[in-house]
């Protein structure tokens, strides 16, 4: 039978995804055509959503982007048989912009359906797992992949789990950090909507191999489908046998379950996330001790961002030395980029690490979407550095972003064209930081509110000088006297966009 | 959204049926809110009493988490992403038009029947701006089509 794919993922479907599966299912039900539509991920291509596939037996023709004024001409060029049409876009597979990326994490969004278990192990699910279960040093294996979080700080995946592994405890435990707060970032929610369990799958390894039991993935309240999907897959797992007392069949024992957050950004930071996970306010905890010794409920705690654990899967599978054969210097492994903002062709564009911002922004990106000069680049979300358009020869990696004085952070790239207002974006780097501070520490509870303040003194024009180098004076502070990177790092954004771009540039 | 409508009683079966889980009060919180679109600040001391501890460590929970509502909601609701990806695509200029419509963000709408909330993020950011509209994501938004939504 003919294969229909239509993307289920919220983002696609924020566009019309579920009124094109609806017209296609009705129009073939009318027609007598036999069909089976199924709700795929997304590909992560966003700029052709809605992305319809069609697999008659010979693999995946696409289609897009599709509205549901396109879906009579559909049947009516027969694309169930992949016939011409002016969306035609062949093979899916040989779409460059997919073609070229490298999917490691992303390897099955977007190819099966997020809650069938058959289809997931049909494409390479569970055999980490399986590995994991009989391996002698699942922690060594991590480390010598050269994982880095990827959440935002890049520390090595594996030596926080040796921490783990070797604390003493009677009870440890897995924290997924779903709290995807940065703007510009999309791939955790992507993933979790679109193949839940490579990220049960890479807690349970992580369970395994630290010794902890029970897991807990933290999604920000923002994501109601990711929570939903999560939450079903969950259901599935332990129905299969992946989850429960008896991991596949194992003397394993590992359980999860989804809590969700309550609209705090700051949540995203690991210690304010424990709290918030205990039922408090998700304020941050000095460290130490470090949450690997002491973390939810004062235990043993593992956390990893989303795309950290979702790529433990793979390693575990194909083993340390793929993985680690990929990247650069010591960002090894791929990175899942989002491409964001004001971007002709935006979306998810995993690959290994070190290639350019501007190639990013050209070859996958095809410039803004507005068709403007690109004129400023926020990499890394509402902490990171504006980069100006000089600036972006700079290889994507750990490495090269900190030389530039800018962050990966979790792979998000928002382009800007020149109808941007960089002393705008610098008062909105601190207005964030004021609505979102803890409020644990005074640099950044006071800061924040006071570099608006400043900010609105020099917008106005009163004594620039003087006030620029009160900000200045304001920023070491918050940088040097933060507890953590909220108001630590809010100064990169505030400095880069007026340190890159002229002042009367930026006050026009 | 169907909410019940907030009764003592109903209330504090919601906050039994969590009190045994681990760190139970977010959780508790929540599934009120869920349940009845908002928390009755008036519970507070029996939330505390259930969940065996202080009003004050409930009442600043309660007040720290900006999701959480002490009075009922509008019938819809508009959640607008204000962050940076969709201030690229002119998110700026919604907030501005929405406010010129009756929709000041942050407020109810003029009409009453509409909460405008402003939120950093949705994780729709190459489709942006992007927005919740009762809770379901919507892509490359206007003023124009939000309204159009709210009223339709």
């Amino acid at each position: 039978m003919t294969i229909v794919y239509v993307p289920g993922d919220s983002a696609a479907r924020s566009i019309g995804a579920d009124e094109v599966a609806a017209l296609i299912a009705a129009h073939a039900a009318k027609a007598g055509i036999d069909i089976e539509l199924r709700r795929n991920g997304s590909r992560g291509a966003l700029w052709l959503e809605t992305l319809v596939e069609v697999d008659n037996g010979d693999g995946r023709f696409a289609y897009g982007p599709v509205t549901p004024a396109d879906v009579d001409s559909l049947f009516a060029n027969n694309f169930l048989d992949a016939g011409e049409h002016p969306l035609s876009l062949g093979k899916t597979e040989s779409i460059e912009w997919l073609a070229t990326q490298d999917r490691v994490t992303f390897t099955r969004v977007g190819i099966i359906e997020p809650l069938s278990l058959s289809q997931y192990e049909a494409h390479g699910g569970l055999a980490g797992l399986r590995t994991a279960l009989t391996h002698p040093d699942v922690v060594g294996e991590v480390l010598a992949s050269g994982l880095r979080g990827r959440g935002g700080a890049g520390f090595p995946a594996g030596i926080k789990w040796r921490t783990v592994l070797e604390a003493a405890g009677d009870q440890k435990y897995v924290v997924c950090n779903a709290d995807e707060g940065d703007s510009g970032t999309f791939a955790d929610r992507m993933l979790m909507e679109g193949d839940p369990f490579t990220l049960i799958e890479g807690m349970a390894i992580a369970g395994i191999a630290v010794g902890a039991t029970y897991g807990y993935i933290y999604i920000r309240s923002e994501y109601p489908s990711a929570i939903e999907t999560m939450n079903k897959a969950i259901e599935v797992g332990r129905l299969a046998g992946v989850l429960g007392k008896s991991v596949l069949g194992s003397d394993k024992s590992f359980d999860l379950e989804v809590r969700a957050g309550a609209g705090s950004y700051v949540c995203g930071e690991e210690t304010a996330m424990l709290e918030s996970l205990e039922g408090k306010r998700g304020m941050v905890r000095p460290k130490p001790p470090l949450p690997a010794i002491s973390g939810l409920f004062g235990k043993p705690t593992v956390i990893n961002n989303v795309l950290t654990l979702a790529s433990v899967p793979a390693i575990m599978k194909d083993g340390s030395k793929s993985y680690q054969d990929r990247g650069i210097d010591r960002s090894r492994g791929t990175q899942v980029f989002q491409l964001a903002g004001n971007i002709a062709r935006g979306g998810i564009v995993e690959t290994g690490f070190g290639i350019s911002l501007s190639e990013m922004i050209t070859r996958f990106g095809g410039g803004t979407l507005t068709g403007h000069p690109v004129k400023a680049v926020q990499v890394g979300g509402p902490l990171g550095a504006y980069l100006s358009a000089d600036q972006l020869d700079v290889a994507l990696d750990y490495e090269s972003l900190a030389e530039a004085g800018a962050m990966l952070g979790h792979g998000g790239i928002v382009v800007f064209d020149q109808s941007v207002n960089m002393l705008q974006q610098a008062r909105f780097a601190m207005e964030f930081c004021a609505a979102e501070s803890c409020g644990k520490c005074t640099p950044c509870r006071i800061g924040a509110v006071r570099g608006v303040e400043v900010i609105d003194r020099i917008i106005a024009g009163e004594e620039r000088e003087k006030n620029l180098e009160l900000l200045n004076d304001l920023c070491d502070l918050m940088t040097e006297g933060s507890l953590c990177a909220m108001g630590g790092l809010t100064p990169l954004p505030v400095r880069s966009a007026l340190v890159h771009f002229p002042l009367e540039e930026v006050a026009k | 959204m169907k909410y019940l409508t907030w009764t003592d009683e109903a209330a504090l079966e919601v906050v039994r049926e969590h009190a045994e889980k681990p760190g139970p009060m977010l959780l508790t919180l929540q599934a009120l809110q869920e349940r009845f679109g908002y928390v009755e600040t008036s519970l507070l001391p029996s939330i505390a009493k259930e969940l065996n501890v202080s009003r004050a460590e409930v009442h600043g929970v309660l007040t720290y988490y900006s999701d959480f509502r002490t009075t009922p909601p509008a019938s819809r609701q508009i959640h607008l992403c204000v962050a940076e990806a969709c201030q690229a695509l002119g998110v700026r200029d919604v907030v501005k038009e929405l406010a010129a419509a009756g929709y000041e963000v942050g407020e109810r709408s003029k009409d009453g029947a509409t909460d405008v909330v402003g939120v950093y993020c949705l994780g729709n950011c190459a489709l942006g701006p992007a927005a919740l509209v009762d809770g379901n994501l919507c892509g490359r938004v206007s003023a124009k089509s939000l309204v159009a939504q709210v009223t339709s």
